[in-house]
């Protein structure tokens, strides 16, 4: 028997991604965990500078942009002032783990009481695919235009493992990707289960995820697919690697 | 006879009978007691404390707290306040108001620890990038600080703007006499961020920019008639006219006494409102005056600028504009007197 | 019997349903929408109605109408 399904009603203006990219899936799928759990009127959506930022016009909640980087402090604000509404604060990676990973850091480190939810799509999309933190060994950039060399670089940074290993309060860290059925639907188990602890007051709780972008990468958008599942995994594990106390 | 009370303290304590509730900051000398007596003191009302991780997350953390309509604060000094101005810009761009204590420490880049008047022109250009400005407000005791800061919470309010309240170290640190007004209880602001979705939210790539910049220069134009703040002494006759701020403002106004009962007629202009810069004041001037003298904590001159474009408005455009330079502590009345004798033997060249 | 309704005007053409159906039933308009992509059609015959095409678009063309199909 087939289930029905309908985007949400809060996102019910068109989005403006480039096609094939993984940003509108993850806009999609917190939105349905948000009105599932009835808090469509008791959410804030805290936006960080990048592609992403073309994703708050199409968004009917609570939101806010704020500077690049700063998500994270600025969510703190929200959450400290409206601490029984969601906070979600949705970044990339050059935004969260680059010019923001002080801010990223040290929202973890307070245990602060929001989602975090990084789309890492190993490049900073807006400005043109410059190499970001999360670029892979040798891929091409048009910052690294020879291949990332990691010895004069460093190696992709990988956030969620560095909070579940040095924050034991942090509530929920997982990582997703957006790239095969399976993968969404875990996805959207790890966002709900984020939201929920989040709910709950159980803490900090942070989501990376994997995401294809066809544009920067050269690529269709199928090829773009299949490079997170071929190469990306590896590197990043999807799973969860601090799951909730409570259930 | 009132409680005598730390400056820091005292500022501190301001803010909150002023109705703020929360607060993000970095410890920075000399204004780090102001977070250090808040980190009891605001727990204690069922504020929010937060000691941020750098300057420029905590302006972001008032952000989320000023968006959420919630009077909030920080404080720093001088350099650390060159580090909120990223936060400051934004806040500005997005209409949010907060209240920023600049206890200001003498110097470029660290700069020292010494009490001084050298961000003048960085806090009444605005400060970071943008085509803005916010409140200045500059006390010359900590009665008046008291004053102002509940003075410049309501301003943000009223035009959704921040304000800098810019002193001194001197002040911060020093000690003096001071009453508070009873506990203010401030509702949340209208429109605020709750969650709820009350108020439509436009994304900053949909805002009609171009309209805005316009709104906001009427704006502006409507502060600099309607809110500018000075203290003044004596101006109708005045040969001269010493106009200071601050502490240079306070020992000014004592040097300007002194002066009078040698028989001297010498006026005062001590600026409050740095942004706006009392303008009016200096419509009350003698129009015969000799010149106008800015004693500033500084060494390149700051506000001596503001002064020689007021006279570009006033009939007395011609008039001579003379700077005394202190770039450490803060110019005794003795130093002001001997500076202004010579000024008026002609020993000090003029700066405009 | 229609399972899915699309949005036309929302299709970029990216291709993600297409390859992601298990049934083979999505293609092509020979249509054109208003930001120059040819939409994607359902073949109503071969649909099941599983929301895959759904569950992998990235721009929420689909919506699977289940038992009210």
């Amino acid at each position: 028997m087939a289930i029905a399904k309908k985007v949400p009603e809060m996102l019910s203006k068109q989005i403006s991604f480039c096609p094939g990219c993984g940003h509108g899936v993850v806009v999609r799928l917190i939105a349905e965990c948000v009105e599932e759990l009835k808090m469509e009127k008791n959410v804030i959506f805290n936006v960080g500078v990048g592609c992403y930022s073309l994703a708050t016009p199409s968004i009917e909640a609570d939101k806010f942009d704020t500077l690049h980087g700063r998500a994270s402090a600025v969510a703190t604000g929200f959450k400290r002032c409206n601490p029984d509404t969601l906070v979600i604060s949705y970044q990339g990676d050059g935004d969260a783990y680059s010019i923001g990973i002080g801010e990223s850091f040290s929202a973890a480190y307070r245990n602060e009481n929001i989602t975090v939810i990084t789309v890492n799509n190993t490049n900073y999309g807006m400005t043109g695919g410059q190499m970001s933190a999360t670029t892979m060994p040798g891929q091409k950039t048009t910052t690294s235009p020879l291949g990332r060399d990691c010895n004069t670089t460093g190696m992709p940074i990988k956030f969620p493992e560095m909070v579940a290993a040095t924050f034991p309060n942090a509530a929920y860290v997982a990582r997703g990707a957006v790239t095969t059925p399976k993968y969404v639907n875990q996805l959207k188990k790890y966002i709900m289960n984020a939201l929920k602890a989040q709910m709950n007051n159980e803490g900090y709780s942070l989501i990376e995820v994997l995401s294809p972008c066809p544009t920067n990468w050269g690529m269709t958008p199928l090829q773009a697919l299949g490079r997170v599942n071929k190469e990306l995994v590896d590197y990043y594990p999807l799973g969860e690697f601090k799951t909730r106390k409570v259930k | 006879m009132e409680d005598m009370i730390k400056g820091n303290h005292a500022f501190a304590e301001a803010a909150i009978r002023a109705g703020a509730t929360f607060y993000a900051g970095y410890p920075i000398t000399p204004s780090s007691e102001i977070m250090e007596y808040l980190s009891v003191r605001l727990p204690e009302i069922g504020g929010v404390f937060i000691q941020a991780e750098s300057e420029g997350a905590s302006m972001n953390i008032l952000t989320g707290a000023s968006a959420s309509g919630v009077r909030c604060f920080t404080a720093s000094s001088s350099v650390g306040m060159t580090l909120k101005q990223e936060g400051i810009s934004h806040m500005a761009d997005s209409y949010l108001p907060f209240l920023a204590i600049n206890v200001v420490r003498y110097g470029t880049g660290l700069g020292t620890l010494d009490t001084g008047q050298s961000d003048y022109l960085r806090d009444t250009r605005g400060g970071g990038s943008g085509d803005y400005r916010t409140f200045v407000l500059s006390p010359y005791s900590l009665q008046e600080a008291v004053e102002l800061i509940g003075h410049g919470f309501d301003l943000g309010d009223k035009y959704g703007m921040g304000t800098i309240l810019h002193t001194e170290a001197a002040l911060g640190q020093m000690m003096e006499p001071c009453t508070f007004p009873e506990m203010k209880k401030v509702e949340r602001r209208h429109g605020s961020i709750d969650g709820t979705y009350s108020f439509e939210r436009i994304s900053p790539l949909y805002r009609d920019r171009r309209q805005e910049a316009i709104d906001e220069k009427a704006k502006y134009d409507s502060i600099k008639e309607n809110e500018q703040m000075w203290a003044e002494e004596s101006l109708e006759d005045a040969e001269y006219v010493i106009v200071a701020y601050g502490l240079a403002g306070r020992s000014a106004t004592g040097a300007v006494k002194q002066l009078r009962n040698e028989g001297y007629k010498v006026g005062l202009i001590r600026p409050i409102t740095l942004w706006p810069f009392p303008e009016k004041a200096f419509d009350k001037v003698n129009k015969d005056v000799k010149g106008y003298i800015s004693v500033e904590e500084n060494a390149t001159g700051q506000m001596v600028e503001d002064i020689a474009l007021t006279l570009k408005k006033t009939i007395q455009s011609s008039k001579p504009v003379y700077m005394f330079a202190n770039a450490f502590g803060i110019p005794t009345m003795k130093k002001i007197k001997a500076d202004f004798i010579s000024v008026r033997n002609g020993e000090i060249k003029e700066v405009y | 019997m229609k399972k899915v309704l699309i949005r036309e005007e929302r299709c970029k053409q990216c291709g993600i349903c297409v390859d992601a159906c298990p049934k083979n039933a999505i293609s092509y308009s020979s249509e054109i929408n208003s930001n120059g992509y040819q939409p994607v059609v359902i073949d109503d015959d071969l649909c099941n109605g599983c929301g895959i095409c759904y569950t992998m678009c990235p721009d929420w063309v689909f919506e699977i109408l289940g038992d009210r199909g």
